[in-house]
């Protein structure tokens, strides 16, 4: 028995991730982030509101252990929120989850937690957590390979695995919904959250305008050519073929760069990544993986595929090929998670990429 | 183990007052506003605690009213007040001290913010005392109603009302307070102050929750927040609640009655408490030291979170209290520390004895409470 935290948002996940631990016979106690300053009263979704606090307490009452609310709403602005638009002002698109846990997660909450006197932490992140006879702890993806978020964890070293749980990346979505029901937990049948809990709409560029406002730019052509206006480059992400604006092509066009206020536009042959370079990186096992070490694959974004992958590592930068397939629209800003079959190794946050037919991209 | 300090937040029901309430939960079901006899008999325990109510605060029974706690009789006072002296053309202005409940705060901000009264809202000292000159400088011709509480809820200190009181009425200018942490804890003067109108809760002196009176002198002109079937000198309408009536005046009564043997031994637990936390090095008291409630400690601890502290004792089975709560259930900060300078890196924590409170208790929290704190530095603090 261990005595554990539990950060309990409200959801499935989380619930049964709390009852699990009760039934393995844990000593648990449960806290809900509160992440934002919610309109009083206001129902809405996605994470922090009213519901999700209820919810969270409900669910503890249910399975019988302490609960408490902690305000980390000045964190969470100043750590993953405003870190959030700034990368999108600088052309990158972020992942406020990677921060999330690489700045509050894992750092400020584990670290409380600790303080606390807990042994472990634990969450209810579709992941899994293997040991090793010599106490060295692998990261595996999840049970269920559509849930997985290893991606969004592979910043987490040795230190914050010795003290980790997660319960749920054993099971499947469907299973664990299932018990939740079986236990009569009333999270059961709540839909997943949205991607970003703070952005419960999806609509980034709404969130980001009032925040960074007219910026006007240009489109930029693969030729050089001005193709248009926008309003602001932080609308347009590596990648993105919708919204923007320009009609009347022969092909479609895809926004391949995002530099300064010119948003670059190509054909979808030039979203091919053959390379990519990532700074930040780190490793699970606490050191790289030898460079000739075949078998290791590359996963450029949360709900993508790992494809094949070489990496030359000097220090916490990394070179990334792909020799057989070629991942579309790498978006620096966003992670690079590296994998060796089901086992996450780690990762970095990728800072230009390359495709085979032209100079950098981005 | 758990040890209950949160007395200001609110108190175990006496046993004696369950009793006193306990028939007219179980079998006097009369409306007491029904002029039969099942009616009557329930009208005669409002009618006695409102009696009680009265004799213990020096004022008619008519002048008593109940309600549904001090956050309703706040409501009815200030607004009732404002609008019917501003309905008589007597004027627009408010005054009000920084530290006060949120009950009075966000009622007079709603009424500037909503109904276009002018707002004046007087710091207070480092001590957490208001400046009685200073308040009563803030007040000019066109003052409709001045609000200053007799006891802060969360550093316990206790205002000038013997100064401000007779002072405003000399200007003819009236005064309500919120007297909910104040009333059983330390003297409360309506007559000699000048008090035109007063709130008190139950369930804060070992009474039941949800029932609260509301003092508003006849003389005093008000507008009425609740219409209906005119219950309450027609100016607070609604179903009298008899059970929690009846547990409101036993409450008070009591309150009154034991009030000078309580306030001693509530001092002493106290000061015993205090001497134990404050010899725990980096903790200081926030609030003056004297002019203080009888059961309130509110301490500043260097190098903690309030958060983590907070919930460190929580789980070594002492309750205590940080701030006043948000709706999700977190801890929001405080107002009354930010008035009074505290610094806010440090953990702000309230313990605050009462009637069930023993010296074991005190003596458990204070070793609990150095246990917690020392774990907490030992590890960074906990901060966010």
């Amino acid at each position: 028995m261990v005595k554990v935290l539990v950060a309990m948002s409200g959801g499935v996940d989380s619930s049964m991730a709390a009852a699990l631990l009760v039934e393995q016979g844990h000593d648990v106690t449960g806290v809900h982030l509160k992440m934002a300053d919610t309109p009083s009263g206001l129902p809405g979704k996605g994470c922090c509101t009213l519901d999700d606090a209820r919810d969270a307490r409900r669910v503890a009452d249910h399975v019988g252990i302490a609960f408490a609310v902690w305000d980390f709403a000045a964190a969470f602005a100043e750590r993953v929120v405003e870190d959030f638009v700034s990368e999108y002002e600088a052309g990158r698109t972020p992942n406020p989850c990677v921060r999330c846990n690489e700045r509050v997660k894992y750092a400020a909450l584990l670290d409380r937690a600790r303080a606390l006197g807990f042994d472990a932490l634990a969450t209810g992140h579709h992941v899994r957590l293997r040991r090793d006879g010599d106490g060295t702890a692998h990261l595996w993806r999840a049970a269920d390979a559509d849930k997985d978020q290893t991606y969004v964890l592979y910043m987490a070293g040795q230190d914050q695995l010795a003290a980790t749980l997660w319960p749920v990346g054993e099971y499947p979505k469907s299973s664990l919904r299932a018990m939740a029901a079986e236990r009569g937990l009333l999270t059961a049948a709540k839909p997943d959250s949205s991607d970003i809990c703070f952005i419960p709409d999806g609509d980034v560029a709404g969130f980001l305008r009032p925040r960074l406002g007219q910026r006007a730019g240009t489109f930029v052509g693969a030729d050089g050519a001005t193709l248009g206006d926008h309003d602001g480059a932080y609308r347009f992400t590596v990648g993105q073929r919708r919204g923007l604006g320009l009609s009347g092509r022969s092909e479609p066009l895809y926004v391949t760069a995002v530099d300064g206020r010119q948003v670059h536009v190509g054909s979808r042959e030039q979203l091919r990544c053959s390379r990519l370079h990532a700074t930040g990186v780190s490793w699970i096992a606490g050191q790289h993986p030898p460079s000739a070490d075949t078998g290791l694959s590359a996963q450029v974004r949360y709900r993508g595929r790992a494809l094949p992958c070489d990496i030359d590592v000097a220090g916490d930068v990394a070179q990334v090929r792909f020799p057989d397939e070629e991942p579309e629209g790498v978006a620096p800003g966003q992670a690079v998670v590296f994998y060796a079959g089901q086992e996450c190794l780690g990762g970095g946050t990728i800072s230009k990429s390359w495709s085979q037919s032209s100079a950098a991209t981005a | 183990m758990r040890i209950y300090l949160d007395h200001a937040a609110t108190t175990p029901l006496d046993p004696g007052v369950l009793a006193a309430m306990r028939p007219y939960l179980e079998s006097e079901h009369g409306n007491p506003s029904s002029s039969h006899g099942t009616g009557r008999a329930a009208r005669a325990a409002v009618e006695q605690a409102r009696e009680q109510v009265a004799t213990a605060m020096g004022v008619a029974p008519l002048d008593v009213m109940f309600t549904s706690g001090g956050t309703e009789s706040d409501n009815a006072a200030i607004k009732g007040t404002a609008w019917a002296a501003r309905a008589a053309g007597r004027g627009n202005r408010l005054v009000t001290t920084a530290i006060e409940h949120h009950a009075v705060l966000e009622t007079v901000q709603w009424l500037a913010d909503e109904q276009g009264f002018e707002l004046t809202v007087v710091p207070v000292r480092a001590d957490g005392v208001v400046d009685a000159d200073r308040l009563l400088d803030a007040v000019r011709d066109d003052t409709v109603l001045v609000s200053v509480m007799a006891a802060n809820n969360e550093i316990g200190t206790i205002q000038p009302l013997e100064v401000i009181g007779p002072a405003l009425a000399r200007r003819q200018v009236p005064l309500h307070s919120d007297a909910v942490q104040a009333f059983g804890r330390t003297r409360l003067d309506v007559a000699g102050w000048c008090l035109g109108a007063l709130s008190l809760s139950a369930h804060k002196i070992n009474g039941p929750k949800g029932v609260g009176v509301w003092v508003q002198a006849r003389d005093l002109p008000v507008q009425s927040l609740l219409h209906g079937g005119g219950q309450e000198r027609g100016i607070r309408s609604g179903t009298f609640n008899t059970a929690g009536i009846v547990g409101c005046g036993a409450a008070v009564e009591l309150a009154a009655q034991t009030m000078l043997v309580e306030v001693a031994r509530l001092r002493w637990l106290r000061d015993r408490l205090l001497a134990g936390l404050l010899a725990i090095e980096g903790v200081a008291l926030n609030g003056h030291a004297q002019r203080r409630l009888p059961h309130n400690a509110n301490v500043a601890v260097g190098g903690c979170d309030g958060e983590a502290l907070l919930f460190a004792l929580d789980m070594a089975g002492v309750a205590a209290s940080a701030g006043s709560a948000c709706q999700s259930g977190a801890s929001a900060a405080s107002h009354v520390l930010a008035a009074i300078g505290a610094p806010a890196n440090q953990a702000h924590l309230r313990l605050t004895c009462g009637r069930t409170t023993t010296q074991a208790d005190v003596d458990t929290a204070v070793e609990v409470f150095g246990d917690c704190v020392k774990r907490l530095r030992d590890a960074g603090g906990g901060y966010l």
